[in-house]
């Protein structure tokens, strides 16, 4: 049976290890690096991941690669939306720090 | 009201551009660039605390920053770069690589340009360029975890909703 999609990107876990394949593809043990949690727990957030096909694994040599799914993941966001924001968040904070950068030098 | 945000990438090609205009005279964006303690207040995403180890905003200098995730205890990533050029207070080239990757080498070329604009306002411009059409695609889809939490919010709450009803 196919996981909901939803269900496997409510995690917070799990959408780390997405924003962390899509710069690139790795193996397990690469991702399992940047998480405090065992190894296995890490692969179990691989399976749900990959049995909702947001990530598809591909053998190079001894190694899995994990591969991140654009297109799965273009049928829930927006493809620039999500970047859009970030930096409209970004850019909000530095309205805040410029209007304060005015007023110690009372630039009009 | 608040400037509009623009963001092209072009589908096939390597390079992104950002573009936003800020009512303030170009020395102090440039500065909210260039002071450390300033970067600290705007530049980190939404729920990731920022350290700066190391910032030499000029010419042949270099920096290395730290995102800490406030929601995954313990997940930390690190990006660096070497300082091409800086021009003050109009241009800063740059070079940006994210630490996460297994494969050093996907490093990219920032081209920051601001703009003085009349009533005291500046517009900047940001180029980057990638190494690859899949670097550039990766860096843009990274950003959908981010703008998912928000999203994910709002679904709680019609799945609340809905129970209660």
């Amino acid at each position: 049976m196919k996981k909901d999609i939803f269900q496997a990107i409510a995690d917070p876990t799990r959408r780390a290890l997405l924003g962390l394949i899509a710069l690139q593809a790795m193996t397990p043990n690469a991702m399992a690096e940047h998480f405090d949690t065992s190894r296995q727990a890490v692969s179990k957030h691989i399976r749900v991941l990959q049995e909702c096909e947001l990530i598809r694994p591909e053998q190079s040599g001894r190694e899995i690669y994990y591969h991140f799914n654009a297109e799965r993941m273009k049928e829930v966001a927006d493809w620039l939306a999500p970047f859009q924001q970030l930096w409209e968040d970004r850019f909000s904070r530095l309205d805040t720090v410029l209007i304060n950068l005015k007023k110690k030098k009372n630039v009009k | 009201m608040s400037n509009k945000t623009t963001i092209i990438a072009e589908k096939g090609k390597q390079e992104l551009f950002i573009e936003r205009e800020f009512d303030a005279p170009r020395e102090l964006v440039f500065q909210a660039f260039n002071e450390p303690e300033l970067l600290l207040q705007w530049l980190g995403p939404n729920d990731y605390s920022m350290q700066i180890e190391k910032l030499d905003n000029r010419t042949h200098g270099s920096y290395r920053f730290l995102h800490t995730d406030c929601n995954n205890a313990g997940t930390c990533f690190g990006f660096n770069g070497v300082i091409h050029e800086v021009s003050e207070p109009e241009r800063i080239i740059r070079t940006f690589e994210f630490e996460g990757l297994p494969e050093r080498g996907h490093v990219s070329l920032e081209f920051l340009t601001m703009i003085e604009l009349p009533f005291n306002r500046t517009k900047l411009h940001i180029q980057s360029i990638f190494k690859s059409v899949a670097d550039r695609d990766g860096l843009v889809e990274s950003g959908m975890e981010h703008g998912m939490n928000e999203g994910f919010a709002k679904l709680d709450n019609i799945f609340a909703q809905a129970k209660t009803t």
